[in-house]
């Protein structure tokens, strides 16, 4: 296939772009990235995501597939034969997959984003113990999925491994605004080691956005409120 | 053998419904536990710890929640029987786009639709709208979301037909009958599949329970 059959329409800082990304770089499939400026949507992206005029999108031959998660799932369906499957081929650990992708991006990533915008103190805490809680759950599902291998996925990485490594750039951002560590590897030791070995896993890197790179962005997007 | 499943749900849930006709569709016997969703159940809490919500579909004693991912499980399993989802991978990312949507976009709407009054009702009434459009339009000239085939987003939708006179009466939403023709003739072509016509309790039914809870448990006249 050409290079410009596959096209991305992303944006680096996006946790969400960062998804379909990592699923290419697994499959071997070269795309064209095509960056958004922040703050503006190209008429290309409107017409490729009229319903939520959101990124990522990816275009296959001029055909958008839209949400980041399903992305990832059509990438998997398409180039199944490249690389290793990113979901479980049991039907139930594939559901466990799906379940805890979908409470990452509705409950987990919810407290992660009210984070950065919250004011005092009282609401930081509430916010940081949500996500504690929350890490609680992500522990105890990364031991059931992963049966004791490196990822949820098992031995490689896979849809519930990006799902939730997309976010670790921000948490650390977040962690440095914060002076406190939410990912902690004494209450989370499982969650920890995977997330060290996520951040370093050759599919990931290269798009991964740097710390200080994005805490720089994060001060532009989220000025603090006036004390 | 029997397959063990046990589906905790509410008889007027419109995600539960999902579920209940996705089983249908596969012919696979199943028994119902009803949830009064003012005491939910022990083993509802144990089985869905982190949202308490129902549907929960019981598998062998192990639970899965979320009813799209219920459905993509069950289709997952009798893969033969009358598919839900499409084998193309453009067409399964359509399928799954248009059933996130459909989640994304009425959770919150449909809610307040029935359980609000005033400006908080109107303005769930104009996203409803809004996702009414959208989807008629998605629909078009087809027989079905997917095209020819009864799928995954037909599911996902179907159930709310059930509600859609308690929205007219309750929220004053003008006759959905006759603002989408298209959406209607499409609620009844699905009806005449035994899966949905098992499954969508009776329209009246719904209106009836919906003003009895404004009444006496919200208040509202």
């Amino acid at each position: 296939m050409a290079r410009s059959d596959v096209k991305l329409i992303g944006a680096w800082a996006s946790p969400f772009v960062m998804r379909p990304r990592i699923a290419l770089n697994l499959k071997s499939v070269p795309y064209e990235f095509l960056q958004e400026t922040f703050g503006s949507k190209s008429e290309l992206l409107l017409k490729s995501n009229p319903v939520h005029k959101k990124i990522p999108v990816l275009l296959h031959g001029d055909k958008p597939v839209c949400e980041s998660n399903i992305i990832v799932e059509y990438i998997d369906d398409t180039w199944s034969s490249s690389g290793p499957s990113m979901l479980p081929s049991d039907p139930y650990d594939r559901a466990m997959a799906r379940f805890w992708a979908a409470y990452i991006d509705e409950k987990w990533f919810v407290a992660l984003k009210s984070f950065l915008k919250a004011g005092g103190e009282e609401e930081k805490k509430a916010v940081i113990a949500q996500l504690e809680e929350g890490n609680a759950f992500l522990e105890k599902a990364f031991i059931d999925c992963s049966k004791g291998k490196p990822f949820f996925n098992g031995d490689n990485i896979g849809y519930l491994d990006i799902a939730l490594g997309c976010f670790l750039a921000w948490l650390r951002v977040t962690e440095l605004a914060v002076s406190h560590k939410i990912l902690d590897e004494a209450k989370t030791p499982s969650l920890s080691k995977w997330a060290e070995n996520f951040c370093n896993d050759p599919a990931v890197k290269p798009v991964m956005p740097e710390t200080a790179k994005l805490a720089e962005f994060a001060k532009k997007i989220f000025p603090k409120p006036q004390a | 053998m029997a397959e063990e499943i046990i589906l905790l749900d509410y008889w007027a849930s419109m995600f539960g419904m999902r579920t209940r006709i996705a089983l249908e569709e596969k012919g696979v016997k199943y028994e119902y536990r009803e949830e009064d969703l003012s005491n939910k159940s022990p083993l509802l809490l144990e089985m869905n710890p982190i949202h308490k919500k129902i549907p929960v579909l019981i598998h062998k004693g192990k639970p899965i929640c979320e009813s799209i991912i219920q459905v993509q499980y069950i289709d997952e399993l009798w893969p033969d029987t009358n598919p839900i989802l499409p084998s193309d991978p453009y067409q399964r990312a359509q399928a799954r786009f248009w059933a996130d949507y459909i989640d994304k976009k009425t959770y919150v709407p449909c809610k307040s639709l029935w359980s609000e009054t005033g400006e908080k009702q109107e303005a769930a009434k104009m996203e409803f709208i809004e996702v009414l459009k959208t989807l008629d339009s998605e629909l078009g000239d087809k027989s079905f979301f997917g095209g020819n085939e009864f799928g995954l987003v037909d599911i996902a939708f179907i159930g709310f037909y059930s509600w859609f006179r308690t929205y007219e009466e309750v929220a004053n939403l003008l006759t959905i009958v006759e603002k989408f023709p298209k959406l209607i003739s499409w609620a009844q072509r699905c009806l005449k599949r035994e899966s949905v016509a098992k499954t969508l309790p009776d329209s009246d039914k719904v209106l009836k329970s919906i003003s009895d809870h404004r009444k006496t448990v919200l208040g509202i006249d």
